[in-house]
Formats: structure tokens, C-alpha cells, sequence
């Protein structure tokens, strides 16, 4: 499991609804993500949950991460949860509600030992931990590094501003500073940050000009909940003509730099550091991952 | 029993008529002799062809037991005039009729069930017949076994004396007291009135319904004066916002805009794509959505189509006024814009259903598309296509055009998901086969596109296709998957009895739908 896969798109697909679990992999998202919170009503949730486990044990959809979100630490819903879905093995589990790391040092022990009990090696379940309140923004540098398998951090947007006494607005202002400070405990811990849904599924200008934004500050990529989404957010992410052309360039300057055993890379007389480099190859990805470029063009 | 050259079991005989097993789609020539039947008439000078209601118009038509009476199916679900003229009819006391329309739509306040359970229906011949009475014939509620025919099929079997019409009864929206008549003037508009023309031109008697009688001559006329017998006024002819309702509809469902787009990408590579192309798009919400992405490739390539051609929505319309579209070809309009839109420019053009795509005649439209896309409900690993019956076998289609554009356009498009709810749309053998695969270049779905090995432009198809990113996948491997997501359906069981023949485009027999066992 790579920190650094991309994951632009993460959608959603509630546990719950056998149609929309066949058709997800259709749509071109890097990640899907079977919910069993909150789309499935409580009197489903055993149905939802034994769904997922068949899907992922039987029809599990290829060359695609697979992420399962569970009900929060504090339901009675989550052991069930874990107990039936680590065994399926999916690349992570998605929590909401994180507020302290105490949550996640408590989820990380249930999977360990769900996982010690199937077989299945210890550490191989990642996590993804969902801040949704502002104790949970507070805390979110500890939460980060709370457990080895934490592979992103997000933040809930809905639930943030309730907890907040406020309203979410297209604009996005009165998340601000929470997107910020999500995203530098991840950083700062080494792992992804992903930013919160837009609601509105009939506004992709919205949706875009939302993308962009968290695009720009930052963000690995964007939970979403309807297919339509899947495109522009993949686009939004989708690095431009001059961006590749520029990242190509970089890259090949390296190449010969290694190549005559020199100490410095520079390209139009600047000097490129490993944070240049960095941020080329990932331009690269992203491109590729957009079908962009082929692999191996460079 | 004899097979067809599809492997479809083919009775020789229905009642006293000699079925033709399918051949191939071009092998059966025409008929040497068209034997239509239209009589010579005297219309006296001053004489009026105003009758003051129906009831009257029928009378005086001369209609008889055991006759052949017709419709047309523009106003689709917002028809009024065809469950008038049958309940007229009863009121009558006539019985056994042939029900010849265009097409039976799902007509339910009166429904058509109802005039068969009379007796004042027997038989039924049509391209499709959906809804209640649908059902009722999949059930084997009639005794002679309902004939459908493709778009194209009509007009050649009118002229061939197959389908021999007494009384054509056409509802247009604008008509003047000679008959001189069109469907795109007034308040109650459905466009084009492409599949009444070869009834007005054929049929013995043509009686005109109109709500809107407008001062002689009535310009532009789709029907003239000189194929009319009598004319009607009534209150209301239809309704044009219920032309869009049933198969004509747009979409948000995330899954058909993304087949509709992997559609779009197949046109703009398939190597058909050139300034000047001609393209054909139907009624499927899938096919509505892929013109919108069409538009965009149209205009990101600079290309401009030469002709739309067939049944015309909103959506062509718009690019005819963008200037992406030369001239629109319309036999039909699905909504209540594009039926407005008939008469505002002379490059949006009526086209007869006859010269669209009857397959004998002189040179039809539909060999000039290059691009067509069709709806279905099934295509099996052999590309042949289903677009008349359900998972269960139920009546859910009409053979509409498919069949006929498949057969003349140089790449037929079939655009269906790999499932729907839990049936797969892929299967190894359709349950009713409608579309031969032969005339079947590609099928794209939500996962990816197959070419059909066995189509004419196989190569130049795959050639092209192969370099885009489109992903291109064995229709063997599609089918597999739709089962795995879907598992195998078990078989439908049928009795003998066949409740319907669907031929060919040709007359010859694809295939026949055999009565459901319960």
C-alpha cells in the first residue's frame, strides 16, 4: 500500500444498494468507498455489511483501491463492522468521526486483532481517519501520526460546520482554516489529505471551482457522491500541456545529472531541489493516471 | 418448421399465409409489381370534403367489417385521435378489423385491449406494441398472431400489397378544407408526418383530423388535397408535451451519460468522423445524452455533419441552429420543440418515412447515414439485437428503425449497459432477435466497445479505433461479465403458439415471439 498512490477521486457507494456497488467501478474514480454509515438506514445494516463482504470477497473490482467506510468508533456499529469487513481484506478502512488519537489508537487495535484472528497480516489494513468536528481539527497533528497504517486524513465538511454553529457555502470560507490545518498534519506526518464532498451533484460549475480551490492549497483529492462527479474532479487534477512539459524537462535533466555522477541538477541555470523533483513526478502520475500520457513516454 | 439464416426456427405457415425465413440482409429482391390501393375518386367543383364529425367521415368512407383501418404515431403518448376513431368504430358496430398503425403507442383511456376483447380489433399489424397491450398479446390474447414490422418494412409492404390499407385516418395539427394538411402549424403541433405520407398516398380512403382548420390553401402541406378524401375538426388532436413522454427522454443517470460519452468518442475515432458526415441518432435517453457530447466534439474538430437524419429531438435541432448541422432530415419529432422547429427553417426538412428507409425502393435515406445509433435491450455474443422483449419476455419495444439503419449505415452503433437491474443486457443468445449481427458494427457500453468481426468495415473500424485510448473488448468477455455481476437468468418458457411474426425489413422472417409459459 503506497502513501502516495493517487487519490483524486473517492467515491462513494452506499452499502446498502446492490446496483450502485455493480455499476461503481464504471466510473473511472481512483477509489471506491462502500459506506456503511450514513446511507444505510440502521435496520440495513447487517444487509449492507454482508453485502460488502460478498462483493469484496467475491466480485471484487479490479485495479481499483477499495476503501470501506465504517460507522463511527463510538456506534455500536463499528466492532460489527470491523469484524466482518477486515476479513474481506479491502486496501482501507475509512473512519469518521475521528476526534482524539486515542480513536484511532483504538481502531488500529481492533483491526489488529480482527487480522490476527483471519490470518490476514497485521498491518495490512490501512486507515484512512475522518475529522468531522473541531476537536477533531484541533487534534489532527496526533491523529495523523496515531497509527502506522494511516495512509490520508480528511476533513467532514457537513458535520465540521454544524459543530461550528455555522452553514456551508459554495465559496467554502468557513472552511478555511480547518482544510488548512488538516493539511498540514498531513504533511507534517507524510500521509494524504483528502478533502470534504460537494453536496450539490447538479453543480459541477461549483463543483469545479470547489476542486480547484482545494486543489491549490493543497489536497491529494476530494470525496465524492455521485458518478457525475468522477470527471470534472479527475480533470480539475489533470495537470496542463506546460505543466507535463515543464515535469518532463525536470526529469530529464535528473536523468543526465545521475547519469555524469553529478551532485547538482540545474535546468535553465536554477538549481532543482528534491521537493522540484517531487512535484514533477507527480505531475507525471497525475497525467498518466488521466490518460494523458502513456506510461514509459518519458 | 425451416431455420433462418440466423438459426431462428420459422414456422412455413401462419393461417393460410407462407412465411419467408430471413435470408440475409439484402438477398430478397422487391416485388416486381406495387400494388397499392388507392382508387380514382370525382371530386366535383365546390363539392366539400368537411364532414361534421367522425362518426360521418367513417360512415361515408364506406368502412366494413374485416377492412384494414390505419393511424400514425407522431403525438406518441399524447395521441387523442386514435382511441376516438376506435371507440366511433364500435359505437358502431364494425368488427374485425386489421389495426395497421405506424406504431401502437400506449394509448390506456380507452385502451386498444379493449377493442380487441370486442371483437372490434382481430389483427394487428405495427412495428411494435408496448404497455397493456403488449401484455395482453405475450399472453396469447389473440387468436391471429400480431405482424411487426420495421419503419421501413411498412412502406414496402404497402406497396407490395402485404399491407393493402382501406381507411387511413391522419391527425394533423393544420388542415385546410381540401386536406391540404401539415403536423407542424398550430397550437397542438407533433412535426413530421413522415409515417402518414405513404398511408395518404396508398390508402383507399383518407380521412384528415384536424383541430385546427385553417384558410385554403394550408402551406406548407405535408398531405395534399389531392390524396384526401374527407376532413374532420375536433377539440384536440393531442398533446405535444406528451410526444416526449415514454421512450424520448433525457437523462441524468450517471451510467447512460457515460455510455452515451464512450459513444461520442467512438464517432469522433471510428474514421467516419469527416466535415460533412451524416449521422442518425433515435429516441434512447443514451442516444439523446451522446449527441450533447457530440456537440463538443463537433466543435473542439471543427467539424460540421452534413445531415441529421430520422427521428429528430430537441438536442439536433440546437446544433442545426448552431450551425453544426446543415440540414435535419426529420421523419419524426420526439418532443414538442423539435416539432415546432419543423416548420421555421427550410433546411430542417419532413422527410417520408418511404423515402427514409424502405429498403425497396429507389435509394433510401437510410443507406446514406454514416454514423447511426440504436437502443436495445439485448445483444447477444453474435451481435444480433433484441429490441422488442424484456427479461421475461414481455413486450417492451417496437422494432422502430433499428433494423433498417443497422442494414444501410456504414457503422450502426448499439449503445446498451451491461445489465439492467438484475438481467444481463449481454447475453450469449437474444430471446428475440430483431437486428441481425451482421449489420452490427459495434456495441458500446458503460465498460467498453466491441467491434463485431463479421461487420463489413470490421478493419477499417478496428484499425481506427485501435488508436484511440477507447478500450476495445471481445463481446465474449462483455457478456461473461454482465453474468458474473448478474448470474445466468434462467431460460423463459414458451408454448407453440406464436403470438407474434417480426420480420425482417425485407418481409422475410427473422424471427417469431412464441407465448409465454406461466
Amino acid at each position: 500500500m503506497n502513501k502516495e498512490k493517487l487519490r483524486r477521486s473517492l467515491l462513494y457507494v452506499s452499502g446498502s444498494k446492490p446496483g450502485g456497488i455493480s455499476q461503481a467501478p464504471f466510473y473511472g474514480s481512483d477509489c471506491i468507498i462502500y459506506d456503511l454509515e450514513d446511507s444505510v438506514p440502521i435496520t440495513e445494516k447487517d444487509a449492507a455489511r454482508f453485502l460488502i463482504f460478498n462483493t469484496l470477497k467475491k466480485k471484487r473490482p479490479e485495479n481499483i483501491e477499495i476503501i470501506v467506510r465504517v460507522n463511527g468508533m463510538d456506534t455500536p456499529f463499528a466492532e460489527q463492522d470491523l469484524e466482518a469487513i477486515v476479513r474481506a481484506k479491502p486496501d482501507i478502512v475509512r473512519f469518521p468521526k475521528i476526534e482524539t488519537p486515542e480513536d484511532v489508537k483504538l481502531a488500529d487495535e481492533y483491526i489488529s486483532k480482527v487480522e490476527l484472528e483471519a490470518g490476514i497480516e497485521v498491518g495490512s489494513t490501512r486507515i484512512i481517519a475522518g475529522m468531522e468536528t473541531h476537536t477533531g481539527v484541533l487534534n489532527a497533528r496526533e491523529i495523523a501520526t496515531a497509527s502506522k497504517r494511516i495512509v490520508a486524513i480528511s476533513i467532514g465538511g457537513e458535520d465540521f460546520t454544524a459543530s461550528m454553529k455555522t452553514t456551508r457555502s459554495v465559496e467554502g470560507m468557513e472552511m478555511f482554516y480547518a482544510r488548512n490545518a488538516i493539511l498540514i498534519a498531513a504533511r507534517a506526518a507524510g500521509v494524504q489529505a483528502i478533502d470534504t464532498v460537494f453536496s450539490d451533484i447538479n453543480n459541477t460549475e461549483g463543483l469545479i471551482e470547489d476542486t480547484k480551490l482545494i486543489k491549490r492549497l493543497g489536497f491529494d483529492g476530494k470525496y465524492l457522491i455521485h458518478p457525475r462527479q468522477v470527471e470534472p474532479v479527475n480533470n480539475v487534477f489533470t495537470p496542463n500541456k506546460k505543466e507535463i512539459q515543464n515535469a518532463v524537462r525536470i526529469l530529464k535533466a535528473l536523468e543526465e545529472a545521475n547519469k555524469k555522477n553529478l551532485g547538482v541538477v540545474a535546468l535553465d541555470g536554477k538549481m532543482i531541489d528534491a521537493p522540484v523533483v517531487d512535484r514533477a513526478k507527480r505531475v507525471i502520475a497525475l497525467a498518466e493516471a488521466s490518460g494523458v500520457i502513456a506510461g514509459g513516454e518519458i | 418448421m425451416a431455420k433462418n439464416s440466423v438459426g431462428r426456427d420459422i414456422p412455413e405457415y401462419i393461417g393460410n399465409r407462407k412465411l419467408i425465413p430471413y435470408m440475409g440482409p439484402f438477398e430478397k429482391e422487391p416485388d416486381s409489381i406495387i400494388k397499392v390501393n388507392k382508387r380514382q375518386s370525382k371530386i366535383l367543383p365546390g363539392e366539400s370534403k368537411i364532414k361534421s364529425t367522425i362518426k360521418d367521415a367513417i360512415i361515408s368512407s364506406g368502412l366494413k367489417d374485416g377492412m384494414t383501418i390505419s393511424f400514425h404515431h407522431h403525438f406518441r403518448e399524447g395521441d387523442k385521435v386514435i382511441g376516438l376513431v376506435l371507440t366511433i368504430i364500435k359505437e358502431l358496430g364494425i368488427k374485425n378489423l386489421r389495426f395497421a398503425p405506424s406504431a401502437v403507442i400506449n394509448i390506456k383511456n380507452p385502451s386498444i385491449v379493449d377493442f380487441v376483447k370486442d371483437g372490434t380489433i382481430s389483427r394487428i399489424e405495427a412495428s411494435g406494441i408496448r404497455g397493456q397491450l403488449g401484455d395482453a398479446v405475450i399472453e396469447g390474447f389473440m387468436d391471429e398472431p400480431v405482424v411487426l414490422r420495421t419503419h421501413g418494412s411498412r412502406p414496402r409492404a404497402i406497396e407490395s400489397g402485404e399491407l393493402s390499407i382501406d381507411i387511413a385516418f391522419i391527425a394533423a395539427s393544420a388542415s385546410d378544407d381540401y386536406g391540404n394538411a401539415n403536423g407542424f402549424s398550430g397550437p397542438n403541433a407533433c412535426g413530421s408526418l413522415g409515417y402518414a405520407m405513404i398511408d395518404a398516398k396508398s390508402a383507399e380512403k383518407v380521412i384528415v383530423i384536424t383541430d385546427t382548420l385553417v384558410d385554403f390553401p394550408c402551406v406548407p402541406a405535408s398531405i395534399s388535397q389531392h390524396e384526401v378524401d374527407y376532413v374532420v375538426v375536433v377539440d384536440e388532436i393531442g398533446d405535444s408535451a406528451s410526444i416526449g413522454k415514454g421512450a424520448a427522454r433525457v437523462t441524468k443517470n450517471p451510467r447512460d451519460l457515460l455510455i452515451a460519452k464512450n459513444t461520442a468518442n467512438v464517432i469522433a475515432n471510428c474514421g467516419y468522423f469527416n466535415d460533412g458526415f451524416t449521422f442518425l441518432t433515435g429516441v434512447g435517453a443514451t442516444s439523446i445524452a451522446c449527441i450533447q457530447f457530440l456537440r463538443e466534439k463537433m466543435i473542439e474538430k471543427n467539424i460540421k455533419a452534413g445531415a441529421a437524419i430520422g427521428g429528430i429531438p430537441a438536442a439536433v435541432v440546437k446544433l442545426h441552429e448552431e450551425g453544426l448541422v446543415k440540414v435535419v432530415e426529420a421523419v419524426q419529432c420526439f418532443d414538442a420543440e423539435s416539432a415546432k422547429a419543423l416548420g421555421q427553417s427550410n433546411t430542417i426538412c419532413e422527410c417520408d418515412n418511404n423515402v427514409y428507409s424502405n429498403v425497396h425502393n429507389k435509394g433510401n435515406m437510410v443507406n446514406k447515414v454514416d454514423i447511426g445509433i440504436l437502443a436495445a435491450l439485448e445483444v447477444d455474443t453474435d451481435f444480433n439485437v433484441n429490441i422488442l422483449t424484456g427479461s421475461s419476455g414481455e413486450m417492451l419495444g417496437g422494432l422502430g428503425g433499428g433494423p433498417d439503419v443497422a442494414a444501410g449505415a456504414q457503422v450502426s452503433i448499439v449503445t446498451i449497459p451491461l445489465f439492467r437491474g438484475r438481467t444481463p443486457s449481454i447475453v450469449k443468445k437474444v430471446f428475440t432477435l430483431c437486428t441481425p449481427g451482421e449489420t452490427v458494427a459495434l456495441v458500446v457500453t458503460e465498460l467498453g466497445v466491441s467491434i463485431n468481426p463479421k461487420h463489413k468495415n470490421y478493419e477499417f473500424l478496428k484499425e481506427n479505433l485501435s488508436k484511440s485510448n477507447i478500450k476495445i473488448i471481445p463481446i465474449e468477455d462483455l457478456q461473461q461479465m454482465a453474468e458474473e455481476i448478474t448470474g445466468t437468468p434462467k431460460p423463459i418458457e414458451c408454448t407453440d403458439k406464436v403470438v407474434a411474426v417480426v420480420e425482417y425489413r425485407d418481409g422475410t422472417v427473422i424471427d417469431v415471439i412464441r407465448q409465454i409459459k406461466k
